[in-house]
């Protein structure tokens, strides 16, 4: 390390020598740096695994346009739409197919632990609107009563799950009704179910009696090849007549669910936040081990200004003890971040992991907010006087 | 450029603080330093000996009238010119102010690495030779903490004359050590300066040092009151 810094700053690497001079100060500020890296992985782990959550039931299907409610912000939620306009929309020249899509939550009452499903009624004779991993056993969904399972669903465990074959299918007791999983795709736990299930529109209805055949919460549109979506998009505008629906591109769709989720929802603003007072823990800790260091290194300041050295040789020294301090508690920061990321998604099956993205995202903020901590730090350089040192 | 004078200072008045409150503390200094010449400042404490170091060695702004270093006027001197004026001065202080996490040779080689240009290797070789004149060769890794009193002065003195300054400022050197010491460290001084034609002004009370001066300057109240030649 003092062999690197000097040959970067090609003097002697001061900076290092003052901080390594304190050992149990220097661990402690390594500590305190490295605690705010941890802090800041395990915010954006948990952003970021919100985001790939939010995102991953939008996988499943494929379409070019929604039409949802004007208060549908996310898959299950808000209103549903008229299955009127899911015709009327088939009417414009580019729309090819259409397909209703009903969403809700299934509890399932398992002897090891209560689990909730999000459900999703499809139309089996249309498997064009589904993932190609999906779309092939779109057909068993014909079947009254059969489902699809999600197989990454929280309290379902592994070997039970990939046992569940058109074969050896899982017959299950949920919502009053027994339903038979005969294949399985993969999802996920998320911050709103425990696993997903796809079932046919019918079944749906079987299940939820006081919902309508006439009114999907989701339409889904297919659009010819070639054509442009936003134009379709503009037409259908005028041609359905009732203004409080969001017909959007199925890309919009997503994106806009995930910033509703970030910025919207109170879990996305604390996690956001969570970011916020770890940069700004990492800011306090580092500028208080710098200020003090000059502080404590005054006179020998001075004593450097006496002999000649400028401003730009104590800017130095204070940046490179930044640099020192960013770079060296990064590390165990990552460490430990990489480690408690792990932990927890396998606790929580939510895709919790350590990304080079973030790793090297958080170092570079670490070294630019341990640099500017550092160039505060420097205000205090100007009390040092080297007239004060006779 | 630079003649036989290093320093030459004309009707210098100095005042701490401004308005009523300010206090002047230098009258009228006038004085002369030739190339090579060992002066010795002397005077009552608060006579103003430390105001006219500082003044000299640009440490401090020149208020009224005018002081010239090395051919440089530093009234009205921009800092820049300031700094790098600095760099050509050697300074020596009653405490030794050495650096604490820096070694012996590290802190010498601070003196030397303020010259933009100097190969490591080659500031590592003259620290370390320049120690062993001073009889510290197997002190070179020690930290302050580990060195006594005279051995940090010498340190320091050595740093201040690796860099074969034009002119040393010393503020009463010798004044924490004990007479040996103090005696090894005054030696030291008037023999590096020699063997490298250094110009030195020196405060100090000590009269061991006297007799080693070429000149003899006393300050009271701010005005200078004596000056004697010797050798
Ligand atoms: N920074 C300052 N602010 C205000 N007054 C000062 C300051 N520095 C020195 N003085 C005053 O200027 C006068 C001369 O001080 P100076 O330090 O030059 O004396 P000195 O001859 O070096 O004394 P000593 O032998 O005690 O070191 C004193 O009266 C002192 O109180
Ligand atoms: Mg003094």
């Amino acid at each position: 390390m003092s062999w690197l810094l000097r040959h970067l700053f090609g003097r002697l690497p001061i900076g290092w020598l003052q901080l390594t001079h304190n050992r149990s100060r220097f661990a402690a500020a390594l500590a305190g740096v490295a605690f705010a890296n941890v802090l800041v992985f395990v915010q954006l782990g948990i952003m970021n695994s919100m985001a790939a959550a939010t995102l991953r039931p939008y996988e499943f299907f494929q379409a070019d346009v929604m039409i949802s409610a004007g208060d549908a912000n996310a898959l299950n939620e808000g209103g549903n739409v008229a299955r009127q306009w899911l015709l009327q929309a088939m009417a414009d020249p580019d729309v090819t197919d259409g397909m209703g899509l009903f969403v809700a939550n299934v509890p399932w009452d398992r002897v090891e632990k209560d689990i909730s499903l999000t459900t999703f009624g499809i139309d089996p004779a249309k498997p064009g609107f589904l993932a190609p991993a999906i779309a092939d056993d779109a057909r068993l969904l014909s079947v009254q009563h059969a489902t699809i399972l999600d197989r990454l669903a929280r309290g379902l465990a592994r070997d039970e799950a990939a046992a569940i074959r058109p074969q050896t299918p899982l017959g299950f007791e949920a919502q009053g009704r027994r339903l038979t999983a005969y294949a399985t795709f993969a999802g996920g736990g998320g911050f709103g179910g425990d696993g997903y299930m796809l079932v046919s529109d019918q079944t749906f209805l079987s299940l939820f009696p006081a919902r309508s055949s006439g009114a999907p919460d989701h339409i889904l549109l297919a659009v010819r090849p070639g054509a442009d979506i936003e134009q379709v998009i503009g037409r259908l505008t005028t041609l359905i007549s009732d203004q409080s629906l969001r017909i959007r591109s199925y890309a919009d769709a997503a994106q806009e669910d995930l910033r509703y989720q970030q910025t919207r929802r109170p879990t996305g603003i604390i996690f956001g936040f969570g970011v916020l007072i770890g940069v700004l823990v990492g800011l306090i800790i580092v500028y208080q081990v710098l200020s003090t260091d000059v502080a404590d290194h005054l006179r020998e300041y001075a004593t450097f200004k006496a002999m000649g050295y400028g401003q730009g040789f104590f800017l130095g020294i204070v940046l490179e003890e930044a640099l020192v301090l960013g770079v060296m508690g990064f590390v165990p920061g990552l460490i430990v971040g990489t480690g408690i990321l792990t932990l927890m998604g396998a606790i929580t099956t939510l895709p919790l992991a350590m990304t080079p993205f973030m790793a090297i995202s958080v170092l570079l903020g670490t070294l630019v907010f341990s640099a500017l901590s550092g160039a505060i730090a420097t205000r205090r350089l100007a009390a040092a006087d080297p007239a004060d040192l006779f | 450029m630079e003649d036989e004078n290093i320093i030459e200072v004309e009707g210098l008045n100095h005042c701490f603080g401004s308005g009523e409150a300010g206090k002047q503390v230098l009258f009228d200094i006038s004085l002369t330093l030739r190339r090579g010449s060992f002066t010795v400042l002397m005077g009552p404490s608060g006579s103003g000996k430390t105001t006219v170091l500082t003044l000299i060695g640009c440490l401090r702004g020149v208020q009224d009238g005018s002081v010239r270093l090395l051919g440089h006027e530093l009234n009205g001197a921009a800092e820049a010119r300031l700094v790098a004026l600095r760099r050509r001065l050697g300074f020596i202080f009653q405490a030794h102010n050495l650096h604490e996490s820096l070694t012996a040779l590290q802190n010498v080689i601070m003196g030397l690495q303020v010259h933009p240009g100097i190969a490591d290797t080659v500031a590592q070789q003259a620290a370390a030779h320049a120690l062993g004149l001073v009889g510290l060769a197997d002190r070179t890794h020690y930290l302050p903490a580990n060195l006594s009193g005279g051995q940090k002065q010498r340190v320091a003195v050595v740093r201040a004359l690796v860099g074969n300054p034009a002119l040393v400022l010393a503020d009463e050197p010798t004044a924490a050590l004990d007479k040996d010491s103090a005696a090894e460290v005054v030696d030291l001084l008037k023999r590096m300066g020699r063997a490298r034609g250094m110009t030195t002004l020196l405060v100090t009370h000590d009269s061991r040092i006297l007799d080693r001066a070429d000149r003899i300057l006393t300050l009271e109240d701010g005005r200078i009151v004596g000056s004697e030649e010797r050798g």
